[in-house]
């Protein structure tokens, strides 16, 4: 009989850690997949993805919490009514423009940043966005140093019931969101322009050669990672994720470094491993955090937010260019 | 050789420290005027007073310990080519290694919590062993570079931005032991006491050099405390310069520029790439963690919190500012972007001043500054206001990211390619090739 009621509470609470573990691992593959397809196209690892995110997440906050910008003199049009929750479908109308500011600000970057540097050696790109994204935290830190800043999240906290244990509707929101935005990408990878992207990232000259415009490539690169960073942090945003429904400022440190072991372990360069990688490390995560909480004295605790850590070492010196990576040819 | 400046006619002439005539004196005057500068000269510590304020000694000791880390980082990343993000983890290895050593207390069993003199509860107590400086600051280098030496495989398995990630984590791994460890590590915000500078001989209670109060030089000349803080940092920071170039000019020093190059090629040629991966980190990590150690004991109390991912971006941006690869470019570049910060709030006060007393930038001053609700300025005048307008903190810290940006796309060789450039372009005049 007890050991009954013990399996069923182990149950419910397996059910429960593994849709937290699917629904953080979604957060990471939205956020991944937006590393992968800049990595992809310009061989710029986007250490700026953190920065680019929250300010996508802002964005959304603008909208639907303040309903426009103060100096701008027009109002967003679509904002809810003060102080009131909007309907689901408000709220995404909402979410698809903030992620279209998100990938407008993408292709600003792109153009300033990015495009001088084209020919540039890898990690001169790399640093490039790391003063990026240096450059655009304080506007973050600054606008949410007062209070966080509510998403408005149709759903709140709200959570489904089964067999004993309780889903929040914002994790299985979390996993339809991964698997729309999975989904795109593919189609994209599937499309002209994605072909082309195929094309530069394999080789930029030759594809320059055949006539496929390169610039516009990195510019929709950008544009679509820009929007896919936005959408990770807007769907980090809600309710039972820790900063519980709104953008603070320790959504930042998340997004922008703890994704990092997710795609070095998928492979810089493999959407497949992004998704790979996201699942493997928010299950490693998650799973090292419900069950291993009895050693806390000795691991201490939050040690779950270096397992991630602790997996891409090992991974990497068994695998140098992660689990879907392609290996670089060295040649002499 | 006069007449033909660059005529080389041996190698030794080649790599010699200082080539010619015009650096050698260049050198000496810069030594001389550090000097003077330091003990207060007129004119030459007008300069700073002007440019940083009335405690401009204090920024300045601050950056001497960075450029010493600095230096290391140059070799690593700049003469290695090995890119990495973790420089910070191993200065706070340096640093922890120095405070367990040199932390004044009995021991072990001074790890009780008590209240220092701000009335901050030190959970940690100040455990330590109180061993003198001459034994902290080199076990401090020492044991960074045997964290180095062990992580250094890695390198020779992962390549590129995937070491520079595997680095990144080693920052997490180290602040997550900061947090695991308070009884040795303060507590997580406030942290704890460093040892001094003190030199002493062993654990006598009047030390040879009290570096925390004033004193006289051979009775003669008198020395603040912060002026002989900042000669003996001054002096580690010169002999940790000559050690890095003879480094870098030396047998070691080729093979680690071998393998920047191309590390196939090197170990084709016979220098093996694994052995000099490992010694380039281990030069590294003696560095950062001397400079670590120095840092936490310039600045007193540190936090497990200072050594985080935003020190190691700091070394990026000095080395790309200053120019990868170059020892004048690493100083110069740790001199510029430790000093922005505080040039930047000299001018927004010289700024503000101006729109008090009506100077010729006024006008300048309205339009960019916030001093009432209802001013239309970018910058908040208000010291800790959130919102828009910005403080000038978190200006500074834009103008930091965007000044990676602007040297990245315009100056890729940072301070010292444009200070290659002008020299060229005398050296040649009046002809322009």
């Amino acid at each position: 009989m007890s050991a009954a009621i013990l399996l069923a509470a182990g149950m419910s609470t397996f059910i429960q850690t593994l849709t937290k573990a699917l629904a953080l691992g979604s957060v990471y593959v939205i956020m991944a997949l937006g590393f992968v397809i800049i990595f992809k196209a310009t061989q710029v690892l986007n250490f700026a993805a953190g920065a680019i995110a929250m300010a996508g997440a802002m964005f959304m906050t603008i909208l639907v919490a303040d309903g426009g910008l103060p100096f701008l003199p027009f109002d967003n049009p679509l904002a809810p009514p003060d102080g009131e929750t909007p309907g689901i479908l408000l709220w995404l109308v909402n979410l698809f423009a903030a992620l279209g500011i998100a990938a407008l600000f993408g292709l600003v970057i792109e153009r300033l940043a990015i495009r001088p540097m084209i020919g540039q050696p890898l990690f001169a790109m790399a640093v490039i966005t790391l003063g990026i994204e240096v450059a655009i935290r304080p506007f973050n830190l600054d606008a949410t140093a007062l209070a966080a800043r509510s998403l408005k999240v149709p759903w709140g906290a709200e959570s489904w019931k089964w067999l004993d244990a309780t889903i929040p509707k914002s994790y299985i929101a979390a996993m339809v969101f991964a698997t729309i935005s999975g989904i795109v990408v593919i189609l994209f990878y599937r499309s002209r322009l994605g072909i082309a992207m195929r094309a530069v990232a394999f080789d930029q000259e030759a594809a320059m050669a055949q006539g496929i415009p390169v610039g516009r490539v990195f510019a929709i690169a950008w544009g679509l990672g820009a929007a896919l960073t936005a959408l990770a942090a807007i769907v980090y945003g809600m309710a039972p994720f820790p900063p519980g429904g709104q953008i603070s400022q320790e959504i930042h440190p998340i997004l922008a470094f703890r994704v990092l072991p997710v795609i070095v372990l998928g492979g810089l360069d493999s959407a497949a491993g992004a998704v790979a990688g996201g699942l493997m490390i928010a299950g490693a995560e998650v799973f090292a955090g419900e069950y291993l909480s009895q050693y806390n004295s000795t691991l201490g605790s939050g040690y779950s937010t270096i397992v991630p850590y602790l997996v891409m070492l090992i991974v990497l010196l068994v695998r140098p260019f992660g689990l879907f990576g392609t290996p670089e040819i060295r040649r002499v | 050789m006069l007449g033909r400046p660059l005529l080389r006619t041996s190698y030794e002439q080649d790599s010699a420290l200082l080539p010619s005539a015009f650096q050698k004196g260049a050198m000496a005057a810069l030594l001389i005027g550090l000097v003077l500068m330091g003990l207060g000269a007129p004119i030459l510590s007008d300069i700073p007073e002007a440019l940083l304020g009335g405690t401009w000694i204090n920024p300045v000791t601050n950056l001497l310990p960075i450029a010493i880390a600095a230096l290391g980082f140059n070799i690593l990343v700049g003469v290695t080519g090995q890119v990495s993000i973790g420089h910070a983890f191993f200065m706070g290895v340096g640093a922890y290694t120095a405070v367990g050593l040199g932390g004044t207390g009995d021991g072990v069993k001074a790890c009780v919590p008590f209240h220092d003199e701000l009335g901050l509860l030190d959970q940690a107590g100040q455990c330590g062993l109180g061993l003198p400086i001459w034994i902290w600051l080199p076990a401090a280098g020492i044991a960074a570079a045997c964290v180095g030496i062990f992580i250094s495989p890695a390198a020779v398995k992962v390549r590129g931005l995937y070491l520079a990630i595997v680095t990144v984590g080693l920052v997490f791994i180290g602040l997550h032991l900061g947090r695991m460890l308070p009884e040795y590590a303060g507590d997580f915000e406030s942290g704890r006491r460093w040892p001094s500078l003190d030199l002493k001989i062993w654990k006598e209670e009047t030390a040879l050099v009290q570096m925390n109060e004033d004193g006289k030089w051979f009775g003669l000349i008198h020395l603040s405390e912060e002026q002989k803080q900042f000669f003996f940092l001054l002096a580690l920071v010169i002999v940790f310069t000559v050690l890095a170039k003879n480094i870098i000019r030396s047998r070691t020093g080729r093979a680690l520029q071998a393998i920047r190059d191309r590390d196939i090629a090197a170990e084709v040629m016979g220098v093996p790439e694994f052995k000099y991966k490992m010694i380039g980190f281990a030069i590294s990590s003696f560095y950062a963690g001397i400079g670590g150690a120095l840092f936490a004991s310039y600045n007193g109390r540190m936090s497990p919190i200072n050594w985080s991912l935003f020190l190691s971006v700091d070394f990026i941006a000095i080395l790309l500012i200053g120019g990868v690869g170059t020892i004048v470019g690493t100083l110069l570049g740790t001199v510029f972007v430790e000093l922005i910060p505080e040039l930047v709030k000299t001018f927004t006060e010289w700024l503000g001043e101006q729109t008090q007393t009506g100077g010729p930038l006024g006008w300048v001053a309205n339009l960019v500054l916030t001093e009432g609700p209802d001013d239309f300025g970018a910058i908040s005048l208000a010291v800790g206001s959130p919102g828009w307008p910005m403080s000038v903190f978190f200006w500074n810290l834009v103008i930091y990211g965007l000044l990676i940006i602007i040297f990245l796309i315009f100056e890729p060789l940072g301070l010292f390619g444009i200070w290659t450039k002008v020299r060229n372009y005398w050296k040649r005049w009046p002809f322009s090739y």
